[in-house]
C-alpha cells in the first residue's frame, strides 16, 4: 500500500514537472474534422512531448463563438467563419486555414441490387424534396440502364443535430436545383419536407442499414468504413463520378482559393470530379501574444499540412491537394 | 408537554457538563442554519434557472408571442420557429410509454409486494429491476436501434398494410417513430412506477388484508378489493411522476424517434420531442434560434414542474388516506 501510495506521488509529481514546461493549446468546434484532429494531435504529442493540444468536438458554431469569445487558442468549423465573426474577433484579425477535406456521399439500401445506382443532378435534389418517391421511377431507371430497379418506396434519411454535413449537403444541393433554394435552403439544419432525422453519422447510417428502400447522406469516410453502398452523381460536366479520395481531391484541386482561402465548393468543375465536397478550417488568430504560442501553433500547423496529410485517406478524409497545401502554409506563415 | 419536559432532563444531567451541552448547542445551530440554507438554496437554484431560462428566452417571446405554441415551423433558415408538433410528439410519446409501463409496473409491484415470493427473491427482483434505471440513457438508445427497430419495423408494415384504415396504423413503419421510441420509454421509466406502486402497496395495513382472508377472501378478493383500491391515488401519483420523467427524456429518444417535426397520428411515424429538438439543435443554433430553444425549454420546464406538482399532491392525499384508517 505504501509503496503504491509513493508511486502514485512521484508519477504526479513527475507529470507536473513534465507538464511545467509545455505548452497547451485550446482548442474546439466542428465534430467532422474531431477524428483527424485527434489523430493529429496524438501524434504530434509523441513526437513533440512538449505540446499538448485539447481538441473539444462541440460543434463548428460552438467553436466560432468559443474561438470569438477568446477561450479557445484556435477553433475549427466547417462553414469556415464569416465576415460579421471575423470583425468581431477584439484584435488582430484572423487567419483562416483549410486544415483538410472530405467528401459527402448518398447512401441508400436496396437488397439484391449488384452494381452502382447512378443519380443524375436533377433527381437527388427532387429525392430530398420528397418529389420523386419510388425506386423504379423513369428518371431514376433512364440513368441506369443495366439495373433491375426494385419497385419500392424511397425513404430520405436526415442528420437531425445541427452539422456541417447538413451544410454542405444542403448548400450542394441549393447550388443545383433552384427549387431546392426556395423551399429548403442550405444550413446545419434545414427542414427537409420528408423523411426520418438519425442522430449523427451513425444514426443516419443506422437508418440506411435498417430499412430497405432508404437513401441518406453521411460523410464518405463513414460510409466506407461500416461498407455501405453509395451512388455515383453527375456532376456539373454531366459525368457520372463515384465517391473516392481521387475523385474528391481532383474536385478540390480545381478550386480557385480566395486570398482568405474561404471558398465553399458548391458545385465544383471538372470530368471526374465528385460533386459534393468541402473544405474544413481551423481558425487562428493572426497575432497571439502568449510567448511561444504562435510559434508552437505555426509548427503544429505545418506538421498537419505536410506528414499529417498522410493520415488522411485511412480516416476516411481527402488529403489536400499540393497546390491547396501551398497556399495554406503560405498563410501559416503570416501568423505572428 | 414535551417541550416542558426537555428542560427539566437538562438540568437532570447538568454533572456532565455544561462544556458538551453548550458544544451540542453550537454544533445544533450551525446544523440547522446548514439545513436551512441548504434547503433554502435548492429553491433559489430552481428560481435562478426558470429566471436564466426565461431570460434568454425574451426575444423569442417577443418575436412570436403566444403563437409559438401553435406554430408547426421550425425552419431555422427562415427563423421561423413553431413548438405545436414537438409539444405533441413530447405528450404523445410519454403518455404511449405510459401506457405500457403502467400495467407492467402495477404487475411487477403486485409479484412484488403481495407474498408471491420469499423475500429474499422478492428482494432480488427489486434489485433488478431498479437496475434499469441504472442504465444510461445512449445505451437504451442503442439498444432501441438495434433491436427494437427491427421488431417494431415489420409489425409496423404489417399493420398499416391490413388495418391501414385505421388512423393509428395510417402510414407504413419509417423505422424509428412513436411505437419504438415509446417502448423503450416505458421500459425506461418501469423501475419509477414499479418502485413506488410497491410502496405504496405495502401501506396496506397487515390486519386488513389477513382480515379479508379470514372471512374467506381469496388473494385475487384481497389483491384487487383491499390492496389495490387503498393504493390507488399512490399508483397515480406514481404514473404521473413517471410521465414527468418521460417528457423529459432525451437522449433515447433523440435516437428513436425519427426527429421529423410533423403531427400525425400513425404509431409508426418519426415524430420529434422537445427535448430531443433540443439536444439535437444547441450545439449549433445560433441567434434566434437560441431564444427560440429557450423559449422551448421554458415550456418544457412549466410542463414538467406541473405534472410533478400534481404528482406531488396526489401521493400528499395517499399519506393522507393511509393515516386515516
Amino acid at each position: 500500500m505504501k509503496t503504491l501510495l509513493a508511486l502514485t506521488i512521484a508519477t504526479a509529481l513527475a507529470i507536473s514537472t513534465i507538464q511545467a514546461d509545455t505548452i497547451t493549446l485550446n482548442s474546439s468546434g466542428s465534430t467532422f474534422i474531431a477524428p483527424i484532429n485527434g489523430r493529429w494531435f496524438a501524434e504530434y504529442g509523441k513526437l513533440h512531448p512538449d505540446v499538448h493540444v485539447n481538441y473539444q468536438s462541440v460543434g463548428s458554431g460552438q467553436g466560432i463563438k468559443s474561438f470569438v469569445a477568446g477561450l479557445t487558442d484556435f477553433g475549427a468549423s466547417d462553414a469556415a467563419m464569416s465576415d460579421a465573426d471575423i470583425a468581431s474577433v477584439k484584435e488582430g484579425g484572423v487567419v483562416l486555414l483549410p486544415m483538410t477535406a472530405g467528401s459527402i456521399v448518398l447512401s441508400y439500401n436496396l437488397p439484391g441490387l449488384t452494381g452502382t445506382v447512378q443519380l443524375p443532378r436533377d433527381v437527388y435534389p427532387a429525392i430530398f424534396l420528397g418529389e420523386i418517391t419510388k425506386w423504379n421511377d423513369p428518371k431514376i431507371v433512364a440513368a441506369n440502364p443495366g439495373l433491375n430497379l426494385p419497385d419500392m418506396p424511397i425513404t430520405v434519411a436526415y442528420r437531425a443535430d445541427g452539422s456541417g454535413t447538413t451544410f454542405v449537403f444542403t448548400n450542394h444541393l441549393a447550388a443545383i436545383s433552384p427549387e431546392f433554394k426556395t423551399k429548403v435552403g442550405g444550413g446545419k439544419t434545414v427542414k427537409f419536407p420528408v423523411g426520418v432525422g438519425g442522430k449523427g453519422n451513425e444514426g443516419v447510417a443506422a437508418l440506411i442499414k435498417q430499412t430497405p428502400g432508404t437513401i441518406g447522406y453521411v460523410e464518405y469516410g463513414y460510409a466506407q468504413q461500416i461498407k455501405l453502398p453509395m451512388a455515383a452523381l453527375q456532376n456539373s460536366a454531366g459525368k457520372f463520378v463515384a465517391p473516392t479520395p481521387e475523385s474528391g481531391s481532383t474536385a478540390l484541386g480545381l478550386v480557385e482559393l480566395p486570398a482568405n482561402l474561404r471558398a465553399f465548393v458548391t458545385d465544383p468543375t471538372g470530368d471526374a470530379s465528385y460533386p459534393i465536397v468541402t473544405f474544413s478550417w481551423w481558425l487562428c488568430h493572426a497575432q497571439y501574444t502568449k510567448p511561444g504560442e504562435a510559434d508552437a501553433i505555426k509548427a503544429l500547423a505545418t506538421w498537419c499540412l505536410t506528414d499529417g496529410q498522410k493520415l488522411a485517406p485511412e480516416l476516411g478524409y481527402l488529403p489536400l491537394p499540393n497546390s491547396v497545401v501551398a497556399k495554406v502554409q503560405a498563410a501559416v506563415s503570416t501568423i505572428k | 408537554m414535551e417541550a416542558a419536559t426537555a428542560p427539566s432532563s437538562a438540568t437532570s444531567s447538568r454533572w456532565i457538563g455544561d462544556k458538551r451541552a453548550q458544544r451540542s448547542k453550537i454544533f445544533d445551530a450551525f446544523f440547522s442554519r446548514a439545513t436551512f440554507v441548504a434547503g433554502w438554496g435548492t429553491v433559489a437554484l430552481l428560481v435562478w434557472i426558470a429566471l436564466q431560462v426565461g431570460y434568454s428566452a425574451l426575444p423569442a417571446v417577443r418575436q412570436y408571442g403566444i403563437g409559438f405554441i401553435v406554430g408547426t415551423d421550425w425552419d431555422t433558415n427562415n427563423d421561423v420557429y413553431g413548438a405545436l408538433p414537438l409539444i405533441y410528439g413530447t405528450l404523445v410519446s410519454s403518455a404511449l410509454a405510459l401506457l405500457i409501463a403502467m400495467p407492467l409496473g402495477v404487475a411487477i409491484a403486485i409479484f412484488l409486494t403481495e407474498d408471491y415470493l420469499h423475500t429474499k427473491i422478492s428482494g432480488i427482483f427489486k434489485f433488478l429491476v431498479e437496475l434499469l434505471a441504472a442504465i444510461p440513457s445512449v445505451i437504451y438508445g442503442l439498444w432501441g436501434i438495434y433491436v427494437v427497430i427491427p421488431i417494431t419495423t415489420p409489425m409496423g408494415n404489417w399493420l398499416n398494410a391490413h388495418l391501414g384504415w385505421f388512423p393509428l396504423f395510417s402510414t407504413p413503419s419509417s423505422g424509428p417513430g412513436f411505437l419504438p421510441a415509446a417502448f423503450v420509454l416505458a421500459i425506461m421509466i418501469l423501475p419509477t412506477v414499479a418502485a413506488l406502486a410497491s410502496s405504496s402497496l405495502k401501506t396496506t395495513p397487515q390486519a386488513l388484508k389477513e382480515g379479508a382472508s379470514a372471512l374467506g377472501a381469496t388473494r385475487w378478493d384481497v389483491i384487487f378489493q383491499i390492496s389495490l383500491p387503498i393504493a390507488a391515488s399512490g399508483i397515480l401519483g406514481a404514473g404521473v411522476l413517471a410521465l414527468g420523467r418521460a417528457m423529459g427524456e432525451t437522449m433515447a429518444l433523440a435516437m428513436l424517434v425519427g426527429n421529423n417535426n410533423q403531427i400525425s397520428a400513425s404509431l409508426f411515424a418519426p415524430a420529434n420531442t422537445i427535448a430531443s429538438l433540443l439536444a439535437n439543435h444547441f450545439g449549433e443554433a445560433t441567434g434566434l434560434e437560441v431564444a427560440a430553444l429557450m423559449y422551448l425549454s421554458f415550456i418544457l420546464m412549466a410542463l414538467t414542474l406541473g405534472i410533478n406538482a400534481v404528482a406531488e399532491i396526489i401521493l400528499e392525499r395517499t399519506g393522507a388516506t393511509i393515516r386515516h384508517l
